[in-house]
């Protein structure tokens, strides 16, 4: 189905099914019990899930396939939202022409930052990427303040043009709209004390995610994927084979900033404003971790990096000191404060520590990111406790596997 | 006139005069061995076929064209399919992988983007991989990671890349380099194979003697950086100049 493998199929609607119930799924706590913090289903969360998703996915068929690591991608998810933001105040609020905006300049971006950077590969690559992204940032920040407004950020204001929109324009802003239906309405169901929230932002996000994904998928398995996993592989064979692998890399470039741009889109589709610190390096920085966590080349692993890492920034950021000592007051006084201590130093605002530490974690333990965690834990249900050698590691990526049979047979 | 005619080539490193005025001349359909001490350039004259340097004097004619100042992937287009010392071949990918890259690279060209297209439909182009699989033995390996392979295989595989192209021209580089005694020999059938079986011209770098006495139609003996003599491997064999370029002068004792 859909020109997929039986497999792939199967793994589609399983992720297309997970993604229409994430509502549900993240909400598993009563409201008003003690756990009821760690419910991610409110659609702020859930839509910054799906778009980092998308994000990720993208950056992963640069990173994970052609292997060429960009620590520039956050420039385009800026371009995306800065041009997506453009056309509500333009053109017109429904979000659907701001995407397609957005999408192309990004692509636009892409391709010229890309020509230049893919002229040298490895941590040279990254260099450049980074230089051109920070030029970007800076240009946005400043130069460009007529197209950007600078350290302020571009908003909406009720002088704009709009030019499809302002008959029906009442007093107040306008909200950001898919053909009348508002981005920010949604349908609270409460069920045995469980409040779930279907918010159309969120499932606006999550079709386009699925479509993303679909394609990623699609790419990942056609003979233009093949061509850039043999980028990553070895390009002097690629060359001696008859094939030019700057076109590949470019073409995976542009894709990627594409979805870069896709991804910062529908970030001004949800709340439109663009700032230029979008752009910054640490949410390049983000991305490549978002990508490496979850499992760089893989094609579940850069979305659950990325719901990992959102969840983490959300939900261990709200946990402040009086919620720690509501926790721990059964201990006695000292102790109490010493376990609220240590706790807040990877709570509230020292979340980056959780990161860091579950960051670091993976990396070291299992070098294909949690997707390999959860391969692992499926191979140790399905064959049971059975020891392991080096020979029956399944992942031969990141362990390229030593032949068993000798030299010759 | 040959299928590949190099003329008057000559290539300087700084001081170095790595190729002086090389003239070499390979006809169709025969297996023409170069071979020579230890910088001799042999190296230099193959990289200058591929692409990979620009001569600085000369002409490389490949099939009436020009091969000169082309990008080595425009070169492979041309016909011509090189292996090298070490095998180059795509370690992270599967086997059969391997063979449908070379396969995708003869019909689609330097770069296509068939991005929503499905491997899997390409049912002539598996056909054919799998057919060159069976022909070198490796079928039975085509879901191997490449990598995880011995070192002959690898090399079976390289040779096998190179063949499912169909070239008129395959450049082996020392293509038993470094190997064990078994995977040479292997290495040598296979070739022997493949030369009895197809329509293929092969030029060959060699050190084993073995090697390059078992296969070669045509030897040219190159020694600092001109070739000393070209000839059968019989008339090789015993020649004066070629036991002086190997073990230096004669010496009376």
């Amino acid at each position: 189905m859909f020109g997929l493998n039986k497999k792939d199929t199967t793994f589609l609607l399983i992720v297309i099914g997970l993604t229409l119930f994430t509502p549900i799924l993240m909400q598993p706590f009563a409201e008003g019990s003690g756990l009821a913090q760690f419910n991610g289903g409110y659609p702020d969360l859930m839509q910054k899930v799906a778009i980092f998703g998308i994000f990720a996915v993208g950056f992963n068929i640069l990173f994970g396939l052609t292997g060429y690591l960009s620590f520039g991608h956050a420039a385009f998810l800026g371009i995306g939202s800065y041009s997506a933001v453009w056309m509500f105040k333009l053109l017109t609020m429904n979000v659907i022409p701001g995407i397609l905006l957005a999408m192309v300049v990004s692509g636009l971006f892409a391709a010229a930052i890309g020509y230049v950077s893919l002229r040298r590969s490895g941590i040279y690559f990254s260099i450049l990427t980074l230089a051109f992204a920070q030029m970007c940032y800076k240009m946005a920040y400043s130069v460009l303040t007529p197209l950007t407004n600078g350290e302020t950020g571009l908003q909406l204001a009720l002088d704009d043009p709009r030019i499809l929109d302002k008959a029906i324009e009442g007093s107040s802003l306008p909200v950001t709209n898919i053909f009348g239906l508002p981005m920010n309405s949604s349908y609270k169901l409460d069920v045995m004390n469980h409040v779930f929230t279907f918010s159309v932002g969120f499932y606006f996000c999550a079709v386009i995610a699925i479509l993303a994904f679909y394609v990623a998928i699609r790419l990942f398995r056609s003979p233009f994927g093949m061509m850039l996993r043999a980028v990553k592989s070895n390009q002097h064979r690629m060359n001696y084979t008859g094939l030019d692998p700057k076109p590949y890399t470019l073409a995976a470039f542009v894709i990627s900033g594409m979805y870069a741009g896709l991804a910062g889109g529908l970030l001004a589709a949800m709340d439109p404003l663009a700032g230029a610190d979008r752009m910054l390096w640490t949410a390049s920085g983000e991305v490549v971790i978002m990508t490496i966590l979850g499992g760089a080349g893989t094609l579940m692993g850069p979305v659950l990096g990325a719901g990992v890492i959102k969840y983490l920034e959300n939900i261990f950021s709200k946990i402040n000191e009086s919620v720690l000592h509501s926790w721990f007051h059964w201990l006695p006084d000292g102790i109490e404060d010493l376990v609220v201590w240590v706790f807040a130093r990877f709570t509230g605002e020292g979340w980056h520590l959780t990161l860091g530490v579950t960051f670091m974690l993976v990396v070291t333990f299992l070098p294909g990111g949690l997707i390999e965690g959860l391969k692992r834990i499926r191979d140790r249900v399905k064959n049971g406790k059975k020891k392991r050698d080096k020979y029956d590691d399944p992942d031969p990526d990141h362990h390229p596997a030593p032949t068993k049979r000798v030299a010759g047979e | 006139m040959g299928i590949l005619e190099v003329k008057g080539v000559g290539k300087r490193f700084g001081g170095l005069q790595a190729l002086g005025n090389v003239n070499l001349s390979i006809h169709e359909n025969t297996v023409h061995a170069i071979i020579g001490p230890n910088g001799a350039g042999k190296s230099t004259l193959l990289n200058c076929l591929v692409g990979k340097l620009m001569p600085d004097t000369g002409s490389v004619m490949f099939d009436g064209q020009s091969v000169l100042g082309r990008k080595p992937h425009e070169i492979n287009q041309m016909g011509i399919s090189r292996v090298f010392q070490t095998p180059e071949i795509f370690g992270d990918l599967t086997v059969m992988e391997n063979m449908m890259i070379p396969c995708f690279a003869k019909r689609d060209g330097a770069f296509r983007m068939h991005a929503f297209e499905s491997i899997a439909q390409e049912r002539d182009l598996i056909a054919k991989a799998e057919k060159m699989l069976s022909d070198v033995g490796m079928l039975e390996k085509r879901e191997m990671v490449a990598s995880s392979m011995s070192r002959g295989d690898k090399r079976r595989l390289e040779i096998a890349m190179c063949l499912v192209q169909e070239p008129k021209l395959l450049l082996l580089d020392e293509p038993t380099a470094g190997m064990a005694r078994a995977d040479t020999n292997n290495t040598i059938e296979l070739l022997k194979q493949i030369k009895a079986e197809r329509d293929i011209t092969i030029a060959i770098i060699e050190h084993d003697m073995h090697v390059v006495f078992s296969l070669a139609d045509r030897i040219t003996v190159l020694a600092q950086g001109t070739p000393l003599v070209e000839d059968t491997p019989d008339n090789i064999k015993g020649h004066p100049k070629v036991k002086e370029a190997y073990l230096g002068e004669t010496q009376q004792v």
